[in-house]
């Protein structure tokens, strides 16, 4: 995506830490958010043990990615389930936009789907004359309001009750002005329910696909989900590659760490299990089930036995939501369909590496994501990673565009570091420099002045440890 | 007697070095004998952390070779052990001196964690009544899982209360390079840290880390008002020992 879009992090994240409504708006969602999930992982050896287990199912399932896509594939089609394959996301796009043509379908009702969002379905289907309206509360709210989602599972968690009344009372048909949240819902729901009832199809995300009894498992609160592949009568479900489980057991354990991990929730509302359209004699759901299973790179990051970790991600936004820069800007300004810290590592992977040199950066390495990962995804070391993509082009990597953000002085800058504190003495010849001659350093030096736009400046010792070590009679060897 | 390596940091070399003696002088009085190789400077972590591996492996190569007898390595800062201990294995990955890098990692240890697990260190407290929080730095607590052990050792102290800073876990945007990078997030994360610090009431934030030390100290600073700020290890020998 984004190709048109001026890539900028820091001016963005900039722009965001000077909005204190956006910053209050994340706090608040976000220490609730991060409370919950730890209410839910209050044993701390129940913890371990389920994110070795989800780790664990899902490295053995992208380890096989190949061969169980095949099963997968076979099994969904035994089931009635349409299977079509998209390399990438305009592919994809139009695989939609055929079947909804051949059916003369002209009104979509869309469950929630952030692969959706990575192929920039809704508009395209605008532009092709096609209505594609998001039921998902949040999603139907930022679609109003003609935005991304800022969030992964919670797209409009940007915005407050007040911004969200607001919102209504000005887009929605004969709305009044309400900040009562049970109204607003009320709205939405009244719009609609009726949409679900005209669309021609309803499409839906994957969360898990079983390879073994070709199920498609769909994760909901809201109910919006099964209305958008129960009510019409053609069902499209989008699902990345990396989604296929190989066995229907293993669904539940990542089920469960999904849940827990995204909102605290032991179990969501509704659990959706899909295994076909409406059979013989049935009374109710759709008569064709789609699905659309889209590459758009992920079989180039599959092959890279270390970038693979980042395709066990099940979506959950917990590493999100623990983000001490996330939760300071929210998801927008990161300019890219995953926001947070798995977005930083996927986005430049997907997108190439010098493009969106950027997002690695944004992170204090803190570790507070690869600490929730529900599925120990090593972020922090996959940040590292692409910020060594984005400088150098690193031999075998399946990367693109890696050395694009190749800068010379930052080169320079790194090799003279490297000699002086490489070689001992001429550190120490550095240090006593420092010591001596460090209060005569402006505060307004290069690098230095990005410290003390906010602090004081650092004050050097009169003498260094490696001196008072030794006049102290410290062994050195 | 029991031996020790002591790598000092290139920020406690430079900024603390105070701190740096009193965790060699807390490591001598439980009849430790401290080792302090010569050639030791930086860790590495900046080249590394910034992407730049060839120039960081030309750095942790020779600071590799320091530590040849297997004694333990005792680092005031839970990140540079952290750079020991998790990172220097993933940099030689592949390399000749990988095999040398991860027998390096069993023995790194971050000060309070040697102090509080595997020595006996009495601390008897001789100053006034004083109420600390603690700053966890965020390589100390996930890459060394030190978190209890700086906890522990504060408690020892008869007039020390420690009171718990909000967001404990959370980090205060140090972040080595990132602080100059991003410095808008960097700050900002720098000011909420300072203002949980500051509503704490204590009179002194401590950490294990200098880098979180010279972000909080100088935030601190700037802002004209709060508490003062002490690496751990400096706190500890001075309540301990009259000057």
């Amino acid at each position: 995506m984004s190709a048109e879009l001026e890539v900028d992090f820091l001016a963005a994240s900039t722009r965001a830490l000077g909005d204190p409504q956006l910053r209050r708006n994340f706090r608040r969602a976000m220490d609730g958010l991060m409370a919950k999930r730890a209410a839910a992982f209050a044993d701390p050896d129940e913890w371990t043990r389920m994110r070795a287990l989800g780790a664990s199912i899902r490295a053995k399932n992208l380890l096989k990615l190949p061969e169980l896509l095949e099963r997968l594939e076979l099994n969904l089609c035994k089931n009635g389930i349409q299977v079509h394959w998209a390399r990438t996301t305009d592919q994809a796009n139009q695989i939609v936009l055929d079947l909804l043509r051949a059916r003369g379908v002209t009104a979509l009702v869309k469950g929630k789907s952030m692969v959706s969002e990575e192929m920039g379905l809704n508009h395209f289907l605008e532009a092709h004359g096609v209505e594609a309206l998001e039921s998902d509360l949040g999603e139907y709210i930022i679609q109003l309001d003609g935005e991304m989602p800022s969030h992964i599972i919670m797209p409009a968690i940007h915005k407050n009750k007040d911004q969200i009344a607001r919102l209504f009372s000005e887009r929605i048909k004969q709305a009044k002005y309400t900040e009562e949240v049970d109204e607003l819902t009320a709205m939405a729901r009244t719009v609609l329910r009726r949409k679900f009832l005209e669309a021609g199809a309803g499409l839906s995300g994957v969360n898990f696909a079983v390879a073994e009894t070709g199920t498609l498992c769909l994760v909901e609160n809201e109910g919006n989900g099964r209305m958008s592949t129960h009510v019409p009568p053609l069902h499209l479900a989008l699902m990345g590659l990396e989604k296929v489980v190989e066995r229907l057991e293993e669904v539940a354990p990542l089920y469960s760490l999904l849940t827990r991990s995204a909102t605290g929730q032991a179990i969501s509302t509704y659990f959706n299990l899909i295994s076909g359209p409406r059979g013989p004699g049935e009374l109710d759901g759709p008569r064709e089930v789609h699905v659309v299973i889209l590459d758009n790179g992920r079989s180039r990051i599959c092959q890279d036995p270390e970038l693979r970790a980042t395709l066990a991600c099940i979506r959950c936004g917990a590493c999100m939501n623990h983000c001490p820069v996330y939760t300071r800007i929210g998801g927008h300004a990161y300019q890219a369909v995953y926001p947070g810290p798995i977005g930083s590592i996927l986005t430049p992977q997907v997108e190439g590496a010098g493009l969106r040199h950027e997002l690695p950066h944004a992170s204090s390495l803190c570790g507070a994501c690869a600490e929730v990962c529900p599925v120990g995804i090593p972020i922090t070391h996959l940040l590292i990673r692409l910020r060594r993509e984005a400088g150098h082009v690193l031999p075998g990597s399946p990367v693109r565009g890696g050395g694009g953000a190749r800068s010379r002085r930052e080169d320079l800058a790194w090799r003279a570091w490297s000699w002086v504190v490489g070689h001992p003495g001429a550190y120490r010849a550095a240090v006593w420099c420092a010591t001596r001659l460090w209060r005569l350093l402006p505060a307004r030096a290069p690098v230095l002045e990005a410290w003390t736009r906010s602090r004081a400046k650092p004050r050097a010792a009169g003498a260094s440890l490696q001196e008072l070590a030794r006049r102290k009679g410290v062994d050195h060897v | 007697m029991r031996e020790v390596y002591f790598y000092a940091t290139c920020l406690v070399d430079l900024f603390f070095p105070e701190a740096g003696m009193a965790g060699i002088e807390l490591l001598r009085s439980c009849g430790v004998r401290v080792i302090f190789p010569r050639g030791q400077t930086c860790c590495g972590q900046p080249a590394f952390n910034c992407g730049y591996w060839e120039e960081a492996r030309a750095v942790a190569r020779g600071q590799l070779a320091l530590f040849p007898r297997d004694l333990p390595v005792v680092l005031p800062s839970g990140s540079c052990a952290g750079m020991l201990k998790t990172h220097y294995p993933d940099l030689f990955h592949g390399q000749p001196e990988e095999a040398a890098a991860r027998a390096l990692a069993g023995r790194v240890f971050e000060l309070t964690q040697f102090l509080a697990d595997e020595l006996d260190l009495k601390l008897e407290d001789l100053g006034p009544p004083v109420k600390v929080t603690l700053h966890a730095s965020c390589h100390a607590m996930r890459d060394q899982g030190v978190l209890d052990q700086p906890r522990a050792l504060l408690k020892r102290l008869r007039n020390v209360e420690l009171v718990e800073l909000e967001r404990e876990r959370e980090c205060c945007g140090f972040g080595g390079v990132f602080a100059v990078r991003d410095p808008a997030l960097s700050e900002a994360m720098a000011g909420d840290k300072v203002r949980d610090a500051c509503a704490t009431g204590a009179d002194l934030v401590l950490s294990t880390d200098g880098g979180c030390l010279m972000n909080i100290s100088g935030t601190l600073e700037r802002q004209g008002h709060g508490p003062a700020t002490q690496h751990i290890a400096q706190f500890l020998w001075e309540r301990t020992h009259v000057r």
